[in-house]
This record gives C-alpha cells, structure tokens and sequence, in this order.
C-alpha cells in the first residue's frame, strides 16, 4: 500500500487542465451529433430560428415521415444490410481460411506468398485500372461487386494469422492422429479458440461495409442495387447549393429531412457500439504491436 | 473434404529440400484451403497492376489492352506541364504537411491527458466517446460538417454572428477549406490514433513512477521524464511511416467535402483522377498520373519503413 500523500497545487494544475481539456474534447465531438439529432426532430422554424439547437425545444418528426415516404431510401436501407451480412460471412471465411495454412511455420513458400499478400498492401492499380478490370469482368451493376472486389483485406489476414501462430500446436497434431483433416481442425479447434480475433475482423469488415459506397458510385447505375451511403450523399448534396441561394423556407424543411436520414443511418453503429468496442480495440492492439 | 495425414515436422523439414511437386503433394490441403485467397489477390489486386499498362497507351475501351496503340512516356510528359496537376499535386502535398504537423501530435497529446486521468470509469466512457467517430463514414461527417458550419443555421456562424462579426461561408471558401480538412480529420480520428500511444503507456513499470516520485519529482516532471520517454520511440516510428504516406490522399474525406469553388485548394490527386477517369473518360492519362503517384509512394513508404527499422524494433512486417 502507498502512503497517502498530500495534494501538491503541481497536483492540483495538472489535473484541472487534464479534466478540462478532455472534457473540451467531448463537448466537441458530442455537440455535432447533438446537433444533427435535435434538427432532425424540429419544427423548421425553430431550426429556422436563430440559435443553438442542441435539445430539441418543440417536437416534429416532419423529417422522419418526409423520409419514411422515401422509399429509395429504405430500399438501400436494405441493400445495405444484405451487403454486410453477406459480406462479412464471406469476408470472415475466405480470410480464415487462408489465414490458417499461412500460419503454420513449416509450409513450403509460406513467406513467398505472405510477400505476395503484403504487396498488395502498399502498391495497388489504382482507380482507373481497377474500374476497368470490374467492368471487363462483367461484375458491374451486380450484386457480387460490393462483395468479390473486397474479400481480403491485408492487415486483417496478418492479425487473424498471427493470432493463430499463438495456438499451441500440440492441440492440432494431436487431433490429426485422431484423424482429423485440416478443415475439422480449423473449424473444430482453431475457431472455438480465435473468438476474440474473429469477432474483431468480423466487425471490422462489418463497418466497411455498412459504410461503404465507392463501389457503389463507380460500378452501379441501377437504383435497386443502391446503397445506403450512395444515397445518404444524394441526398445531402441535393440542397446544398441552398446555402448558396440563401433561401430558407423551402431548404429547411428538406433538412430536418437530411438529419433525420443521417440519424437513420447511424442507428446500427450507435446501437452496437458500447457492446463491441472492446472487440474493435483488442484488435487494433494485436495488429499493431505485432503487424 | 477428405482427410490428408498430416505431414509430420520430419516430413516437413525434408520437404524443403524436395521438389515442389513433392511439396505440393504433401501440402495438398494446405494450398488448396490458400486457392481463394490466392485468386482473391490475383484478380482483384494484381489484375488492375497489369492494368496500369494502359498508362503508356492511347487505350481504347474497345480495343483493349493487346489492341491499344503504345504510346510510351507520353502521358507521363502531358503529366509533367499539365497546369491542373500541378494545382492537385501541390494540394496533395500541402494539405498532407498541414496533417502531419497538426493531426499526428493531436493522438499523442490526448494520450498524455488520459494518461493523468486517475477516474477510471471517467476514463473509459472518454475513450469510448473519442473513438465513436472512426466508426462514422465520412459521407455522414462530411454532412455534418456541412451542417455545423452552414452559415444561415451552423452554430459556429451564429457565434460569429452574436460576437458582431460577418458570416463565413466555411465550406466554400479557399481560405478556410484547407483547415476544415485538418480539423475535421482530427474530430474523426483523434480518439482511434490514440490507441496505439496508449498500449505504450501502459507497457511503463509502475516502479519508474515511484522511483521518480522518491526523487521528488512532481506530476509534471514524472510526464516529461517518465511518460513521454515511454513515448518516444513509438512516436519516432510512427511519424517516420506518416512521412512516407504523404502523397496518399484521402479521396473518401476530400470528395464529400469539396465543392467547385474551392477546387483551387482541395482538388487533390484521387479527386482529379475520379473526374478525369472516370467522369471525362481519360483512362490512359489519369492511370499515368495514378501510376506516378504510387511509384513515388511506394518508395517512400520503403525508404520509411527501412529507417523506422533502424530507429527501432517497431516496423511494418
């Protein structure tokens, strides 16, 4: 046990200035979503009405029913959660699965092809190339397109593999004397055991995908392959020469609706937030203390 | 799938010095669990490598690649005294410095400030709330943004207003979009670059602490000679690796922000290559400028990763 010492003023500054500067730092990142949600519910003259607008004083959800009218919206609402179902499971199983082969230390050419992956990693094709391929490819305006382009990314593959180096091998070659081919240990010892990792790239992949929409501007034209953020910027960027125009009769009412679709978005991300985090940050550590 | 007796560690160690039929024989399941991944890399990584062809061709969508007439430097020297890319070049450029002198010490010092922090359920809620903006894409901060600093209902334009000031149009003006791009990317990722700086305070032996507090030293000192030293050579590391990354813009963030009238300053090289690219149809060209930029980066990120492996045990692999 320490003995209790006496608060210096040295004691005294350090802290009002760490409390105080971290509690700016909040304010600051809080404010912006105070804000977005409190017009999202408004009546238009108040967000008209000159002031702050950071709890809602009147209510009036005209921007919730504007947006419930909008169907595109919920549609993409839609496409986007087909997309990051299907793209995580996918992503997850492909990156497993070679993850595991890549883990084992005496597989013939095994740094070959860990060169070959980390590559990717630092020197790509860039845009234009990469457009061209998808198109050549016949992938454009396909649903395969928002998930085959993006199966692997580098830097979850090396935490997932590194992760599985950590597993003692005794577990497996025990098993295979048992008889067990490589895919039963995988599934039946190496996974049971990698929860935290899988959790943490399942999520990754997860929020590239719900926040995704490069793909969708580059490679989709059809309206029922849209995605959520695709049209989220539709719609922000509809009213935005308004503040150029200055009229603001017609613009705000458009704008609780813009909130109120930004608040609709981040639903998801907000709600499973508190009960993820720790996975996220697990794996942010694992990768960079051993990337 | 079928069961393979597993290659025992003799076997394996005898495998290498057999052939590679040999070893892809006894490696069979192995490589054949490597094979989507392998394709994975090939088609969508590699392919669009073997693409970047058509930089030193006047390509043709129809004729292909083998079609194409080869043009060699051509578009690399259209490049060079093209009077745009000399505008989008030097935005790259500067608005990389101005992250690098701004965004790269904000993770640090809020690291140093949460490190003071002694409430521990404080804290955490702290380091929750700071990392929520990472998770945000940037289409929903750039609409923040845009609504925050609106100049008819932003509220920083109704403090301007109220302290007698003029209204600024912030997005749209050149002056200050530059700085918008710092700040904005500061709000969305100060709390997640903290991480990593927080892993290394955390690695410090509490003895150092008290064998400063024996010496006398006070809150102040034990930062300056006990954290921050702790710091150094993670930090050493990582400014070296955000240097090498200084031709690599953020197309994500600057696209949702950028508006035709602030082009002089933000057009940056993705955003330059998507309108030329995709928007004009000027494949060849704007893959000339794609290809430039990411020979240079490439270089740079080997020279950096070489003298962070100098500096330190830390490096990229």
């Amino acid at each position: 046990m320490s003995v209790h010492k006496k608060r210096t003023s040295e004691d005294w500054v350090v802290d009002i200035v760490a409390y105080s500067l971290l509690c700016l730092l909040l304010l600051l990142i809080v404010l912006p979503f105070m804000q977005v949600v409190t017009i999202s519910m408004s009546p238009a003259q108040v967000v008209n009405s000159n002031g702050f607008h950071l709890f809602p004083t009147k209510f009036d959800f005209t921007g919730y029913t504007t947006l419930a009218g909008k169907d595109n919206f919920w549609h993409s609402y839609l496409v986007t959660i087909a997309r990051t179902v299907v793209g995580t499971t996918c992503c997850v199983f492909i990156t497993v699965l070679t993850a595991y082969p890549l883990a084992k230390l005496n597989l013939p050419y095994r740094r070959g092809i860990m060169m070959f992956v980390v590559f990717t990693m630092y020197f790509s094709g860039g845009m234009i190339p990469k457009y061209l391929l998808i198109k050549g490819l016949g992938l454009t305006n396909r649903f395969a397109v928002y998930i085959l382009p993006c199966l692997i990314t580098g830097f979850a593959l090396i935490i997932t593999r590194n992760f599985f180096m950590e597993i003692p091998p005794a577990l497996e070659e025990s098993a295979k004397i048992d008889g067990a081919s490589n895919m039963r240990v995988l599934f039946g010892i190496y996974l049971p055991l990698s929860l935290p990792v899988m959790a943490t790239i399942a999520l990754w992949y997860g929020v590239d995908h719900w926040n995704q929409w490069m793909d969708n501007m580059l490679y989709v034209t059809k309206d029922n392959l849209y995605v959520l953020q695709y049209v989220l910027q539709q719609i922000l960027i509809s009213g935005q020469t308004s503040d150029m125009e200055m009229t603001t009769d017609v613009v705000v009412h458009t704008e609780t609706m813009k909130m109120a679709a930004l608040v609709v978005s981040l639903i998801p991300i907000v709600c499973s937030y508190p009960f993820l985090q720790k996975y996220f940050v697990k794996g942010m550590l694992v990768g960079s203390v051993k990337g | 799938m079928k069961a393979v007796k597993a290659p025992t560690p003799a076997a394996a160690s005898a495998g290498r010095r057999k052939g590679f039929i040999y070893n892809l024989t006894t490696y069979k399941e192995y490589y054949l669990m490597l094979v989507p991944g392998i394709l994975f890399f090939l088609i969508f990584c590699y392919g669009p490598m073997y693409g970047l062809l058509i930089a030193f061709q006047d390509y043709y969508p129809l004729k292909g690649i083998s079609g194409s007439t080869w043009v060699g430097f051509k578009h690399f020297q259209a490049l060079l005294t093209d009077p745009f890319f000399k505008t989008v070049l030097g935005n790259t450029l500067i608005i990389s410095v101005y992250k690098l002198i701004f965004n790269f010490p904000a993770p640090i010092l809020l690291c140093l400030i949460l490190n003071e922090i002694k409430a521990v359920r404080f804290k955490k809620i702290a380091q929750s709330i700071s990392y929520l903006p990472h998770f945000v894409s940037w289409v929903v901060v750039a609409g923040i943004v845009i609504e925050f600093l609106s100049p008819s209902r932003g509220p920083v334009n109704i403090i301007l207003q109220r302290m007698g000031l003029e209204t600024i149009f912030f997005v749209a003006d050149p002056k200050w979009f530059r700085g918008i791009l710092v700040v904005s990317d500061i709000w969305k990722s100060i709390g997640w670059g903290s991480i990593v700086y927080l892993a290394a305070v955390t690695g410090v032996d509490p003895q150092l602490y008290e064998a400063a507090e024996i010496d006398g030293a006070g809150r102040i000192q034990k930062i300056v000679h006990v954290t921050f030293p702790a710091l150094v050579p993670i930090v050493t590391v990582m400014f070296i690796m955000e240097s090498g990354k200084i031709l690599n813009d953020s197309f994500q963030q600057v696209f949702n922000l950028l508006n035709p009238s602030v082009y002089s300053v933000g057009d940056v090289i993705s955003t330059f290559v998507y309108r030329m690219g995709i928007q004009k149809m000027q494949y060849s060209f704007t893959t000339a400028v794609d290809l430039f930029k990411n020979v240079i980066s490439f270089a740079l990120v080997m020279l950096t990763n070489f003298l962070a492996r100098k500096t330190s045990d830390y490096a990229l692999w």
